[in-house]
């Protein structure tokens, strides 16, 4: 039987003579001092668990509109400035910075349906439910002068959606029909048509700025030049598609928000399948911008949340919401990738960070350097089950956690009768799984 | 036949391809007298034998009439299409002429009335109108717009259809005539007029809008596809920068940073003025217009690229140099023998591609070739008469070394006055064996070189020494390959004699390899396949038993269980590529909370473990309680399933003799061994290892009495004897034939990764992923910096702008770049 007694040996602890350095004890207990691995693994741990406690992305709401927000418009020159129409016709031009409205004015009579500010940043145009296209100073009126738009413009019929070239004088609208408008001329200098009457958005492709892409009420994509007289290509999806986006940094893609809850990734050559479906939503996606990095887009759904995707992924990296936050109409992406702007059909513009945890304002060195680290290692660790559940663990409001089940569930039960086999392997192209049921595109 | 008769006195002529002499002449003689105008018509719709639409409007005079008649004559003989046949003809012309004749009297009367006809004409018309002009209302007359253009046109040709319609085929016809048109062009407008194809309707609207839209779009497509470079090469970036036109990092000119800056004292103004007259730079870092030119030529990549090139190039060239300098002080005859030989190989290859290619040159080489042949020839240098030789050939009775030397010698000799064979060469020769039948006959063509050549026929072996007027040398060469190998043999045997035994077995291989070596050529594609074969059915026999074996083996119901707890594990293992977010009801607020977070994802639909065993076993094993499993049962129910993999041999078989005795055959084999019983064995051992013990903790004189032969009393030692909860069930329990090993500790397995993530290919390269750590206390500073580098860095407040055109510019650069390394 072995008796464990207490021994305390002076050899151990005191020094031979005043010369010598002091002895430290030190405890040699392996799991004290760990090999590379699981320090690193218990940093990991710690900067994921970090990251989730230091999310805290809403930074202000704005607020000051009596309607709900419909439109949206960045300035292509000013990171501080915003503009706004809300669905009573009127336009705010925000300072994000000091979070207040510098300038209103009442720009139509009903809805203001589109908004964009000139590449130059001195004026800007916008469209209405009065069929007007009206052209304004970005300056605000001196004192005693009237708000007076610089130019009018009477359309035929009602326009539903502007654009505004990158480098020329030349702007998009589109209603019953695509125009091309010179900005010195009251008739639009091309029209195209292509069998349907509505169209709810245009947009042209930032990169190769003569492209454009349009999406209609007969669920179909549309693909123009300006420089030809007629349209280029046409998709016709399951369901509508409220908007697209094109990604300012690689040419040929854009990425389209539909009416089924999810938002497709298209590559303008190959438009028979898209690149990618992105699904998290759970009701009809309303808007889509890209990041000005072109690497991520940020997406507003009438499930009153905003969903943050990856490019190339699939699935969501963030969902942003709050309880007053009812469906959002637009959101935009500010031009230095930092920023989300959502407006929302209670009457406020809200502003968040693009990455949650992200600490705003600039860094030393050391914080710079110690971020980057923890990075790493969430990155390298990120495949380890405790560290993913941390990193992917959000909150959900109740009814959008109850739906989204609800959406799984009939999602397995029509696979099951449909006979697809669920083996549990997810390789499955993700094109024909998704889109059998709920989106299987056609192209024309 | 009807002829067209009206009010303009015209008449047709007939294209007549045989007129008859006579008849025509005196027909047309007789219609000349009658008429004072007639007018010629060539028409084919009306006609029975017209052929082209040419009208043709001639005046005849009374005086011409005689003369033309002969010249239109003459015409029509010529003009006439090759004849069908003169009887099909024959009867259509007579019945013609009675026609005409009949006719002629008509025709007569009408004309002669002609000149009536037109003031008739006009009466009719008076009285028209007069008989109009009573009815009543008077309509006013249109004023109809009539327009030069409509009536004359300034080609001079009457656009209106009539008798003077222009017809394509006119103006062809007069093209045919002139002689400047090239006859390219009459042959294509015969083949048009040829040709009957109609012009193809245009295409509807929708397919035209189709066409267009396609094009482009292709166009488009087209177009945009000059990104990929761009947005494959930032895919793969490691570091991406935005935004993408960042000013240069240094000091920046003072002119582009404070912009409203101007030279105000008049000091001031002089010295801008100066400089600027000079376009020297204003501030220190600005660089003048010039320099600016040139780094814009130039970027530093580029720059560097060059240089490196250069250094490349340079450092080459040392290294030629270099070798140069040491091949050239090597000293050994036989590295500049071997040196030369190959060199002249190489000629000689060189020779017969420029023979090919270029034969002026390869005629000069030639020449001199065999300049330097004839000085061969003439000089002693490698004839055995030199000293050297002399001596070589006295030792050369008795030394091995100084016969092969000679041997060389000779060889060499051989070599370069050898005549080399090519078609220019032989081109001479026929030249040369020409002027031979001609009568002089040339020495060196009729007897062979070697006759030239000191024979030592001493040596019978040395195929160098003895020489066969029959074989020419270059097929000799040929031929040698064979005979060669043989004959070294022979040589090293006689060479070998004296040696002792290994080595006399070690020259024997050698000979022997160099037999088959030389054989190889010949054999080698026909004994390769045979080995191939034979290791192939080898193979097969041997899968075949193995397979037998294993069928035999296996028994299905321990295959089953294995493949369940397989998919089992597949089941639980596989995990999306992208985990999706895990949206739940519970916020967090603190670090606790996170730790609190459930475990099981609930998202991925966990299927219940399948560890199903066949529904008969588990209902056998569901009656009875009893743990321990019976051979016997086990057994029956082995007997029974092994049956199942010989099905297959039945059918490959078909004798059930064969099969009987291979079924003994293995338990022959096998007889030792019980595989079941051993695999029981086992199992019962794992179980009981699993199964609690108990533990005694009676400690001998504790609370008694103690010492030797003292036992402690029973009551403590049934008090102290503790018995430990029995550990859970094992997973194995109702599994007869499985052993599930349950040594996996589920607290480690929380924290590991159980499946593949996706960017890696195998388990070794994630390990070496996870096992190199980045921080700073394993990592130099540069390491750490270069590892912990972000993906994407952005400038704090700058504003990104959509790629432009210039990245696409600077990618080509780049490009471009990389090739030219």
């Amino acid at each position: 039987m072995k008796v464990k007694v207490l021994s305390r040996n002076p050899d151990d602890y005191v020094r031979e003579t005043k010369h010598d350095i002091q002895r430290v004890p030190r405890n040699y207990d392996p799991s004290l001092h760990p090999f590379e691995v699981g320090r690193e693994y218990t940093r990991a741990l710690n900067a994921t668990k970090l990251e989730r406690v230091f999310a805290k992305p809403f930074l202000a709401s704005l607020d000051g509109h009596r309607d709900g927000v419909n439109c949206l418009a960045k300035h292509p020159q000013s990171l501080s400035t915003l503009l706004s129409g809300s669905c009573d016709g009127e336009v705010k031009v925000w300072n994000l910075t000091k979070h207040e409205c510098v300038r209103t004015l009442q720009a139509h009579e009903g809805f203001v349906r589109g908004m964009v500010v000139r590449y130059c940043g001195t004026s800007f145009f916008t469209i209405g439910d009065d069929k007007t296209i009206k052209h304004w100073k970005m300056e605000a009126p001196g004192y005693g002068e009237e708000e007076e738009p610089l130019n009018t413009v009477l359309g035929k019929a009602v326009f539903t959606g502007l654009d505004h070239h990158q480098k020329n004088a030349v702007f998009a609208t589109c209603g019953h029909q695509v125009d091309i408008w010179d900005e010195q001329r009251s008739t639009p200098i091309r029209s195209f048509t292509w069998g349907v009457d509505s169209f709810s958005s245009v947009r042209f492709n930032p990169v190769e700025t003569e492209l454009l892409g349009s999406c209609a009420s007969d669920r179909s994509i549309v693909l123009y030049d300006m420089r030809e007289s007629t349209p280029l290509k046409k998709v016709i999806m399951t369901m509508r598609t409220n908007t697209i986006s094109w990604n300012p940094m690689e040419a040929y893609y854009f990425t389209c928000a539909n009416e089924d809850y999810n938002l497709y990734t298209y590559d303008m050559r190959h438009l028979e399948n898209p690149v990618k479906v992105h699904v998290d939503h759970v009701s009809a996606v309303l808007d889509v911008d890209y990041s000005p990095t072109g690497r991520e887009f940020v997406s507003a759904s009438f499930d009153k949340t905003i969903r943050i995707f990856p490019k190339d992924s699939a699935s969501s990296r963030e969902v942003y919401h709050t309880k007053r936050m009812q469906h959002v109409i637009c959101v935009k992406w500010s031009a230095d990738s930092k920023y989300i702007l959502s407006g929302s059909d209670e009457m406020n513009i809200r502003l968040w960070k693009a990455n949650a945890a992200e600490k705003l304002g600039v860094l030393s060195p050391r914080e710079k350097q110690a971020i980057h680290y923890s990075q790493k290692l969430k990155e390298k660790f990120q495949h380890h089950p405790q560290i993913k559940r941390i990193a992917r663990h959000r909150h959900l409001p109740k009814v959008i956690h109850h739906q989204k089940n609800e959406l799984r569930v009939m999602k397995e039960a029509r696979r099951r009768n449909t006979g697809e086999k669920n083996d549990g392997n997810p390789p499955r192209p993700p094109f024909k799984g998704e889109l059998a049921i709920w989106a299987g595109a056609r192209e024309k | 036949m009807m002829w067209p008769v009206g009010s303009r006195s015209s008449f047709v002529e007939r294209d007549f391809r045989k007129p008859k002499e006579g008849t025509f002449t005196k027909r047309r003689k007789h219609f000349c007298d009658t008429f004072a105008l007639v007018t010629i018509r060539r028409c084919d719709s009306g006609c029975f034998w017209g052929t082209r639409e040419i009208e043709l409007s001639v005046v005849f005079s009374m005086a011409k009439v005689s003369k033309k008649t002969s010249n239109k004559k003459k015409l029509m003989v010529s003009c006439g299409d090759p004849v069908i046949s003169e009887g099909d003809q024959q009867p259509l012309y007579e019945d013609e002429e009675e026609e005409q004749g009949g006719m002629d009297r008509a025709e007569e009367e009408t004309m002669s009335s002609e000149e009536d006809d037109g003031e008739d004409e006009r009466k009719r018309q008076k009285l028209l109108e007069a008989i109009r002009s009573l009815g009543g209302k008077r309509k006013k007359a249109l004023g109809e717009r009539s327009e030069a253009a409509g009536q004359m046109s300034e080609f001079s040709v009457n656009p209106d259809a009539g008798p003077g319609k222009v017809q394509l085929s006119d103006l062809i016809g007069s093209l045919e005539k002139t002689p400047a048109v090239p006859a390219k062009s009459k042959k294509q407008l015969k083949n048009l007029q040829r040709s009957k194809k109609t012009v193809d309707s245009p295409l509807s609207k929708q397919d035209t809008e189709r066409i267009q839209r396609d094009m482009a779009f292709q166009k488009a497509a087209s177009e945009v596809s000059r990104w990929d470079g761009v947005i494959s090469q930032n895919q793969r970036a490691e570091q991406l920068l935005f935004p993408l036109n960042r000013d240069p990092a240094g000091p920046k000119p003072v002119e582009r940073l404070v912009v409203g800056w101007k030279a105000r004292t008049p000091l001031e103004q002089e010295i801008f003025a100066l400089l600027s007259a000079n376009k020297q730079p204003l501030t220190d870092p600005i660089l003048t217009p010039a320099e600016e030119a040139s780094v814009k030529a130039m970027s530093l990549e580029e720059a560097k690229i060059r240089r490196a090139e250069l250094q490349k190039a340079r450092a080459l060239q040392s290294y030629y140099e270099a070798k140069a300098r040491r091949e050239r002080k090597i000293k050994s005859k036989k590295y500049h023998k071997v040196q030369n030989k190959t060199k002249r190989k190489e000629f000689l290859k060189h020779f017969e591609e420029m023979v090919k290619m270029d034969p002026a040159v390869a005629l000069q080489e030639l020449n001199k070739m065999e300049l330097a042949r004839m000085q061969e020839r003439m000089s002693l240098k490698h004839q055995n008469s030199s000293k050297w030789a002399k001596s070589k050939a006295i030792m050369a009775k008795y030394d091995e070394e100084a016969r092969k030397a000679m041997q060389q010698q000779l060889e060499m000799n051989k070599e370069l006055t050898q005549r080399l064979i090519t078609p220019l060469n032989h081109d001479d020769d026929d030249d040369d064996q020409e002027d031979e039948e001609g009568g002089a006959a040339d020495e060196a063509d009729m007897f062979p070189d070697f006759v030239n050549d000191a024979v030592d026929g001493r040596d019978a072996s040395n195929p160098w020494m003895k020489g066969k007027l029959s074989a020419e040398p270059a097929q000799q060469q040929l031929s040698d390959t064979l005979t060669e190998a043989a004959q070294a043999v022979c040589e090293e045997e006689e060479c070998w004699a004296g040696e002792t035994e290994e080595e006399a077995l070690l020259g024997e291989f050698n000979s022997r390899r160099k037999l088959l070596q030389a054989q190889e050529s010949d054999a080698a594609g026909v004994v390769l396949p045979e080995e191939e074969t034979e290791d192939r059915a080898a193979a097969v026999e041997s899968e075949a038993s193995d397979s037998d074996d294993s069928c035999l083996l296996e028994s299905p119901s321990i295959s089953g269980g294995r493949e369940n707890v397989l998919k089992e594990t597949k089941a639980t293992g596989c995990s999306e590529r992208s985990a999706p977010l895990e949206e739940r009801l519970m916020r967090i607020r603190t670090v606790e909370d996170l730790e609190l977070l459930p475990h099981e994802p609930s998202d991925e639909p966990s299927q219940p473990p399948s560890t199903k065993a066949p529904p008969s076993e588990e209902k056998h094993l569901g009656k009875r309680k009893k743990k321990g499993i019976e051979l016997k049962e086990v057994l029956t129910k082995e007997t029974k399933l092994i049956k199942v993999p010989f099905t297959p041999t039945v059918t490959d078989s078909e004798d059930p003799e064969a099969k009987m005795d291979q079924r003994g055959l293995i338990k022959e084999a096998f007889a030792g061994d019980d595989v079941i019983s051993d695999f029981l064995k086992d199992k019962r051992r794992k179980e009981d290892e699993g199964k609690s013990k108990e533990i005694d903790l009676t400690l001998p004189g504790w609370g008694d009495w103690g010492g030797v032969g003292l036992k402690p009393p029973k009551r403590k030692r049934r008090r102290f004897r503790v018995k430990s909860a029995p550990p859970p069930p094992r997973k194995d329990q109702h599994l007869p034939s499985v052993i599930i090993s349950e040594k996996r500790n589920a607290s480690v397995s929380l924290h590991q990764v159980h499946s593949l993530p996706f960017p890696f290919e195998n388990h070794a390269q994630f390990e070496s992923c996870v096992r190199s750590p980045l921080g700073r206390a394993w990592n130099t500073e540069r390491t750490v910096k270069k590892v912990t580098k972000p993906r994407v860095v952005t400038q704090l407040g700058a504003i990104i702008h959509p790629m432009t055109e210039e990245e696409l510019l600077k990618n080509n650069k780049k490009v471009v770049a990389r090739e030219s390394i």
